[in-house]
């Protein structure tokens, strides 16, 4: 990792209009797990600035393939290779390197490995559903999957979540924290979906659609998409208009 | 026209959903032999941790009273001395016996939480007066559309907490008991409420 260091100041202030709001009644679980107080706001101390570093030695050798990193030896997950790569950034634009991010998501028929599923599309004996990685010095990851399938899901009568990836990130601030999902460019199912339709700004949406990058496919194996992924900025230190106390 | 800001918004927050653990737990959610150890899983504590051992319990309820049996909760604080284990912490170096994060689901049965750690010391405020100990709080779900941020103080800490400036400036002083794990011996509960008469207080950060 790159010599610089340590960024001490406070993340810009979240842009709550940006992300779902917490009451969303398309989305019929919201409606009892939304707090309906405001928020009391908090302007970053050391217990939000600050975060873990996850080192290396957590990473299995096939954590970012899942293709492979539940299959039998020999054999390998069903469905549409893909490759997924991006960056971790912060709003300045600044790559996040080491970058904790983790990804879990359906098998090739929409079906999760998972106690509580009940869709009646089959598992994939080959096919475990979650990966993790660490990005670069640049704040680059890449990973290899296969394509997810759509599911049906108990809200209303008949919806459907689009193809998706589910991604936890960690960046170096514990106010950075985030989950979010990622969808794949040309799927109408995006538009119809009330998970997606929890994001109130059109343009919120589409920053979650990966696209297609046919430069970095790799020629008879995989396509690509490319998924950047952005977190909370940091302020400036131009000036402290406090002491530092801290 | 003036000069373009070139900022790039954060990606926009989508619920955890009800498949977190695959994800984030995956050993406890039953799949096992990919990771040796799911993240954040076990104690906080090894022998050579300094500080005072406590164990941090609690549930987190829905708006009628029912605790979430899918809830991920992670914590965050700092080591006995008061220092993160962070490169961002520059007042000092934080016990290397300490983590300081650590990340639990709720009992699959019960929901229940539960985190063995040990009590962090005081950590100063911006202007260098000190908050209360204090663990930092991160709750995701299904049905919770952007993770939910708090802080646990303690009880054991009234004088303290009298002079947190965090805690002295919360307006409604009904809610200040929402923040504070109540400790009998070592144990210390803290229950999350999303909604209702005790809904917690959450913090935008
Ligand atoms: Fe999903």
């Amino acid at each position: 990792m790159k010599n610089t260091p340590p960024e001490t100041t406070p993340f810009f202030a979240r842009d709550r209009a940006w992300h779902p709001p917490a009451f969303t009644p398309g989305y019929k679980t919201s409606v009892l797990r939304s707090p309906q107080r405001a928020l009391i706001s908090l302007e970053g101390t050391k217990s939000e600035i600050t975060g873990p570093v996850f080192g290396h030695n957590i990473l299995g050798e096939f954590d970012n393939d899942l293709i492979v990193n539940y299959a039998k030896p020999g054999e390998m997950a069903l469905g549409e290779r893909i490759l997924v790569y991006g960056r971790v950034l912060d709003e300045r634009g600044v790559g996040i390197a080491g970058a904790l991010v983790e990804f879990w998501q359906a098998n090739a028929g929409g079906r999760y490995r998972h106690k509580k599923e009940t869709y009646l599309a089959p598992l994939d004996p080959n096919f475990g559903g979650f990966g993790r990685t660490i990005t670069d010095e640049n704040g680059g990851y890449v990973f290899k999957t296969i394509k997810p399938g759509p599911y049906p899901w108990p809200n209303g009568v008949n919806d459907w979540r689009p193809a998706h990836i589910h991604f936890s990130v960690f960046g170096h601030g514990f106010a950075q924290r985030l989950i979010t999902q990622m969808y794949f460019e040309g799927d109408p199912m995006i538009w119809i979906c009330p998970i997606v339709k929890t994001i109130p700004d059109e343009n919120a949406i589409k920053g979650l659609i990966a696209a297609l990058d046919m430069q970095n496919t790799v020629p008879h194996d995989m396509r690509a998409y490319k998924f950047d992924i952005i977190l909370r900025g940091r302020r400036s230190t131009f000036f402290e208009s406090r002491k530092e106390g801290n | 026209m003036v000069q373009p800001l070139t900022y790039f918004k954060e990606s926009a927050s989508q619920t955890a959903g009800p498949y977190v653990h695959i994800g984030c737990t995956p050993n406890f959610s039953g799949i096992t032999g990919v990771y040796a150890e799911d993240l954040g899983s076990g104690s906080l504590v090894n022998d050579n941790t300094r500080g005072e051992r406590i164990t941090i319990r609690g549930f987190v309820y829905d708006g009628v009273g029912t605790p979430l049996k899918d809830a991920l909760v992670e914590i965050w604080q700092a080591d006995a001395d008061g220092f993160y284990n962070s490169p961002s912490e520059t007042r000092g170096k934080a016990d290397p016996n300490f983590f300081g994060w650590a990340r639990q689901p709720g009992d699959m049965a019960t929901g229940e939480f539960a985190f063995e750690t040990i009590k962090p010391g005081k950590v100063p405020f911006r202007d260098g007066r000190l908050m209360a100990p204090h663990v930092n709080f991160w709750i995701v779900a299904r049905g919770i559309n952007l993770g939910l941020n708090t802080r646990m103080y303690f009880s054991d800490e009234e004088e303290a907490n009298a002079v947190d400036p965090i805690l002295s400036r919360i307006e409604h002083r009904v809610r200040v008991p929402t923040l504070i794990g109540r400790r009998e011996g070592n144990t210390v509960t803290f229950n999350i409420y999303l909604q209702g008469d005790n809904e917690t207080i959450f913090f935008d950060i």
